[in-house]
C-alpha cells in the first residue's frame, strides 16, 4: 500500500513538472445542456485544428499544442471552475464561447495577464485596446454584426428602411441585449421602427413571442438566439408563415443545426457570417488526412465542414497565428501568455497567408492594432438551401458603419474604465 | 469509549445548555474552527478557493437561510434565487453609489434590504400554505429576476445588462474585484458564514426559533398556546431573507465578480438551495452545510476524478456526474428521508455506545 502511494505521489509529481515546453491552448467548451449543439462542434473544430498542426507540422514552430478541454455548460461558475483549473498550465489564451463567462474573465484574465479572444461575441467595447489591453473581439462583434444586418435590409430595400418595421428577437441575457443600443442609434438614423421581443433561457418556449410577432406583422425580424432557441424560432416563424427571407439572424443563429429540424420550411432563412461555409478547401484535405481519418478527431467528425465547425477551426486558426506571430516577437518558440497578446495585437491575416494555410477566402482580411482590438468587423449573408441541405454565402462582405459604433464604443469602454478605474494606456 | 457524557461535569445553566455539550464535539468543533481561520488560509490557493471553499461557504448561507424558513419555520419557499438577486442588485446599486463606504457594511444593508423584500413576499404565506405557497414564492422568483432584466436602472444602464463588481477592500486588502488575494476572498465568506451560524444556532434555540417550530409543527396548536403566526412566520421570513440576501451579495461581488440575474438567479438556484437543504438535513444547522458540500463539492470531486484522474472525455463526465449525483439523492433520500444530519446523529449515538452496544 505504502509502496502504491509513493508511486502515486511520484506520478503526480511527474505529471506536474515541466515535461517538455508546450503551448497550452485551453478550451471552455460546453457538450452538454441546452447548448450544445453549438458548443459541441465548436469544440470538435477548434481541438481538431491544433491536432492537425501537432500531426503534420509538429506544432508551431516546432513546439507541441496542446489543448485541455473543461466542460462549462455554458454556465458562468462552472466557467470560473474551468478557468481557474486551467490557467496554471500554462494557458495563453482563453476562447470561452460564452458572452456570460467572457464578463466574468474580462476583469480576471486581465488581472492574471492572460488575453482573451471573444471571436464574435463577448463584449463589444472590448475592441478598444486602450481599455481592454487583455480582451480582443476581431474579426467581427455583435454591434458591427446589427449595422450589417441593417445594411443589407437597406440593399435589398433600394437605400432606405424608412417606416419599415424591425423587430428584434433575442436571448435575454447579456449576449442578446447587446445589439439592442446599436439598432435603435440606427434607428434614429436610417427612420426604421424597432421593437424588442425578449425570449427567457433557454428559449424551448417561444409561442408568446410569436404570436405578438404574427399581430405586429414586423416587414423583418433580426434573431440573436443561441443553442435551442435557434431551432425553435425557426419552427415557430415557418408556422406563422413568416416569409423566411425576412428572417435574418446573427452569426451564431446560423448554423445547420438551426435550421434542419424545420425542414423545407427554413428554406430562403437567412444568417450573417464572417468566415466561408462549407469544406471546399485545401485545409480540409489534410484534416481528413491527418485528423479524421487517422482516428483522432474530438468528435465523430460528421460535424466537419459544417458552419459551427468551420468557426472552430476559423478560431485556432486564429490563435494559431497569432502565437506564430509572438514566436517571432519574441525570438523564441516557447513563448508566455504575455508574448502571446503581442502577438495578437500585431496580428495580420492576409489573403496569401490564408491562401498558404490552405483556407483561401476563407474569411476577410484583417489587422489588429494597439487600439483597435475589433479588427473591420466585415460580414456577409448566408442563406439555407433546404433542398440541397447547405448555405450559401449570397453577398459581399458588408462594411459595418464605424460611423455609429464607433462612438458607441468609445463611450461604453470609458464607463468600464471609470468603473473599474483604468487609466486607458497610449498607444504609439 | 471517548465519545461519552460520563465524566463531563457540569456545574452551571449556562455549561448545561450549550450547543456541544460532549467534550469530543466541542474539541472537535474547536479544530474546525481552527483549521478554517488560522491554517487554511496559508494554504489556500486560487483554484481551492473559487471552485471549493468560496462557493461551498456562500451556499452553506444561503442554505442556512432557507432552512430557517423551511426547515424550523415550515414554509416551503422556492424563491430563493430571487431573493439572491435582491441582495447581489441591491449590493452592486450601494457599492456603485457609494464607493468610499466599507464593502462589509454593504453586504449586512443587501441582506437587509432582502429581509425587507422577503417579508413583502411572505405576506401571503399567512393566508396560504404548503404547495400553494411554493407556488407564490415561484412567482416571486419569476418576478423579480423579470424586474431586474427589465428595469436598467437596476444595473447602471449597461448596455448588456451585466453587473460587474468593482473593485473594494477591507483594511486595505481588496475582497472584491480581480486582484482579490485567494485567502482574502476565502476569509470574508468565513467570517460571514461563522457569526452567521452562530447567530442562526442560537436564535434557533431561543424563544424564536421555538415560535417558528411550533408554527412549523401545527400552526392551530401554535396559536391556542399563544404563538402569534404573523409576528413567527414574518420573522423567520426575514431572518431568512436576510442570511439569503447576503449569500447572494457575497455569490455576487466576491465570488462571481459579474453576474447576469436570469442566469446567476434563475429558478435552478432555487431548487438547488432546496436540495442542498432537503440532502444536509430540514431544521438542522449542520444539515445545512453538509447539503451546501454534497451539492457543491461532489460535482468538482467527480470533475476531477473522472476528466482529471481517468481521462475520460469532458461530455461523458459530465452526463455520468449528473446521473450520479441523481441517483446519490434517490438513494440518500430512500435510505435517510431525513438528511445527511440525521446520519450524523444516528452515527453519534452508536458512537456513545461503542464498544458496547445493547
Amino acid at each position: 500500500m505504502k509502496k502504491k502511494l509513493t508511486a502515486l505521489a511520484l506520478a503526480a509529481v511527474l505529471a506536474a513538472g515541466p515535461a517538455m515546453a508546450e503551448l497550452v491552448f485551453p478550451s471552455l467548451s460546453y457538450r452538454t445542456g441546452p447548448y450544445a449543439a453549438g458548443g459541441a462542434p465548436f469544440a470538435d473544430g477548434y481541438a481538431d485544428y491544433f491536432t492537425l498542426l501537432n500531426e503534420r507540422d509538429g506544432g508551431i514552430g516546432g513546439v507541441m499544442t496542446k489543448v485541455i478541454e473543461c466542460e462549462t455548460g455554458y454556465n458562468t461558475e462552472k466557467g470560473v471552475e474551468c478557468y481557474e483549473a486551467t490557467k496554471g498550465e500554462g494557458a495563453l489564451i482563453y476562447q470561452p464561447l460564452s458572452t456570460g463567462i467572457t464578463y466574468q474573465l474580462i476583469p480576471k484574465a486581465s488581472a492574471d495577464g492572460i488575453p482573451l479572444h471573444t471571436m464574435g461575441y463577448g463584449r463589444t467595447s472590448a475592441a478598444d485596446g486602450t481599455v481592454f489591453e487583455w480582451a480582443f473581439n476581431y474579426p467581427a462583434n455583435y454591434w458591427q454584426g446589427a449595422s450589417v444586418a441593417i445594411k443589407h435590409l437597406l440593399d435589398i430595400n433600394g437605400g432606405s428602411i424608412e417606416g419599415k418595421k424591425i423587430a428584434l428577437l433575442y436571448h435575454n441575457s447579456a449576449y442578446g441585449k447587446e445589439p439592442i443600443r446599436t439598432l435603435e442609434e440606427l434607428a434614429k438614423k436610417h427612420g426604421y421602427e424597432l421593437s424588442l421581443i425578449p425570449v427567457d433561457h433557454p428559449g424551448q418556449e417561444q409561442k408568446s413571442q410569436w404570436l405578438q410577432i404574427r399581430r405586429e406583422k414586423p416587414d423583418y425580424v433580426l434573431m440573436w438566439g443561441w443553442g435551442v432557441m435557434n431551432q425553435v424560432a425557426i419552427q415557430e416563424a415557418a408556422n406563422i408563415r413568416f416569409p423566411m427571407e425576412n428572417f435574418i439572424g446573427i452569426w451564431w443563429s446560423g448554423s445547420e443545426n438551426d435550421v434542419v429540424p424545420a425542414g423545407a420550411a427554413a428554406n430562403g432563412y437567412k444568417a450573417l457570417t464572417f468566415h466561408n461555409v462549407g469544406s471546399d478547401f485545401p485545409l480540409f484535405d489534410d484534416l481528413r488526412k491527418y485528423v479524421i481519418d487517422a482516428g483522432k478527431a474530438a468528435g465523430s467528425g460528421e460535424n466537419v465542414g459544417t458552419v459551427l465547425y468551420n468557426r472552430g477551426i476559423y478560431a485556432a486558426m486564429l490563435a494559431a497565428e497569432a502565437a506564430r506571430k509572438a514566436q517571432e516577437i519574441a525570438g523564441k518558440a516557447d513563448i508566455t501568455a504575455s508574448d502571446m497578446r503581442k502577438g495578437m495585437e500585431t496580428l495580420e491575416i492576409t489573403e496569401e497567408r490564408m491562401a498558404e494555410l490552405g483556407m483561401p477566402n476563407f474569411g476577410p482580411s484583417f489587422k489588429v492594432t494597439c487600439e483597435n482590438h475589433g479588427g473591420p468587423g466585415k460580414a456577409a449573408i448566408q442563406q439555407w438551401d433546404a433542398e440541397a441541405r447547405k448555405w450559401s454565402i449570397i453577398t459581399d462582405y458588408y462594411e459595418p458603419d464605424m460611423e455609429v459604433i464607433q462612438p458607441l464604443i468609445k463611450a461604453d469602454a470609458e464607463a468600464y474604465a471609470k468603473e473599474n478605474g483604468i487609466t486607458p494606456r497610449a498607444c504609439e | 469509549m471517548f465519545y461519552r457524557e460520563a465524566g463531563d461535569f457540569k456545574t452551571s445553566y449556562v455549561e448545561d445548555g450549550q450547543t456541544f455539550p460532549i467534550r469530543l464535539d466541542r474539541w472537535g468543533y474547536y479544530a474546525i474552527v481552527f483549521i478554517a481561520f488560522a491554517a487554511i488560509p496559508f494554504l489556500i490557493n486560487d483554484y481551492w478557493a473559487n471552485a471549493v471553499f468560496v462557493p461551498f461557504l456562500i451556499y452553506s448561507i444561503a442554505a442556512l437561510g432557507l432552512n430557517v424558513l423551511t426547515g424550523y419555520a415550515g414554509q416551503v419557499s422556492l424563491g430563493t434565487g430571487g431573493f439572491m438577486a435582491v441582495g447581489a442588485f441591491a449590493c452592486y446599486k450601494l457599492m456603485t453609489a457609494f464607493p468610499e463606504i466599507n464593502i462589509v457594511f454593504h453586504i449586512i444593508v443587501s441582506g437587509g434590504i432582502t429581509a425587507a423584500v422577503g417579508m413583502l413576499f411572505g405576506l401571503p404565506s399567512l393566508r396560504i400554505k404548503g404547495f400553494y405557497l411554493a407556488v407564490a414564492t415561484l412567482a416571486a422568483q419569476f418576478f423579480l429576476v423579470w424586474l431586474f432584466n427589465k428595469v436598467p436602472w437596476f444595473y447602471n444602464y449597461s448596455a448588456s445588462g451585466q453587473i460587474t463588481a468593482p473593485e473594494r477592500t477591507v483594511f486595505g486588502v481588496a475582497v472584491t474585484g480581480p486582484h482579490t488575494e485567494a485567502w482574502a476572498k476565502y476569509m470574508v465568506c468565513l467570517v460571514f458564514v461563522f457569526v452567521l451560524a452562530w447567530m442562526v444556532r442560537n436564535m434557533t434555540r431561543g424563544t424564536l426559533g421555538r415560535k417558528w417550530m411550533a408554527i412549523r409543527d401545527m400552526d392551530i396548536a401554535a396559536e391556542i398556546i399563544g404563538v402569534s403566526p404573523l409576528p413567527a412566520k414574518l420573522t423567520a421570513f426575514g431572518v431568512s431573507s436576510f442570511l439569503v440576501g447576503i449569500a447572494g451579495a457575497l455569490f455576487f461581488a466576491v465570488y462571481l465578480g459579474a453576474a447576469e440575474v436570469g442566469e446567476a438567479f434563475g429558478p435552478q438556484k432555487s431548487f438547488l438551495v432546496l436540495f442542498m437543504i432537503i440532502i444536509g438535513g430540514l431544521g438542522s444547522v449542520f444539515g445545512s452545510f453538509a447539503g451546501a458540500a454534497f451539492m457543491v463539492l461532489l460535482p468538482v470531486l467527480l470533475k476531477n476524478l473522472l476528466v482529471g484522474g481517468l481521462g475520460w472525455p469532458t461530455d461523458l463526465a459530465t452526463h455520468f456526474e449528473i446521473m450520479l449525483v441523481g441517483a446519490l439523492i434517490i438513494v440518500f433520500l430512500i435510505a435517510e428521508p431525513h438528511g445527511i444530519a440525521q446520519l450524523w446523529r444516528l452515527a453519534k449515538e452508536k458512537l456513545r455506545l461503542w464498544p458496547f452496544p445493547h
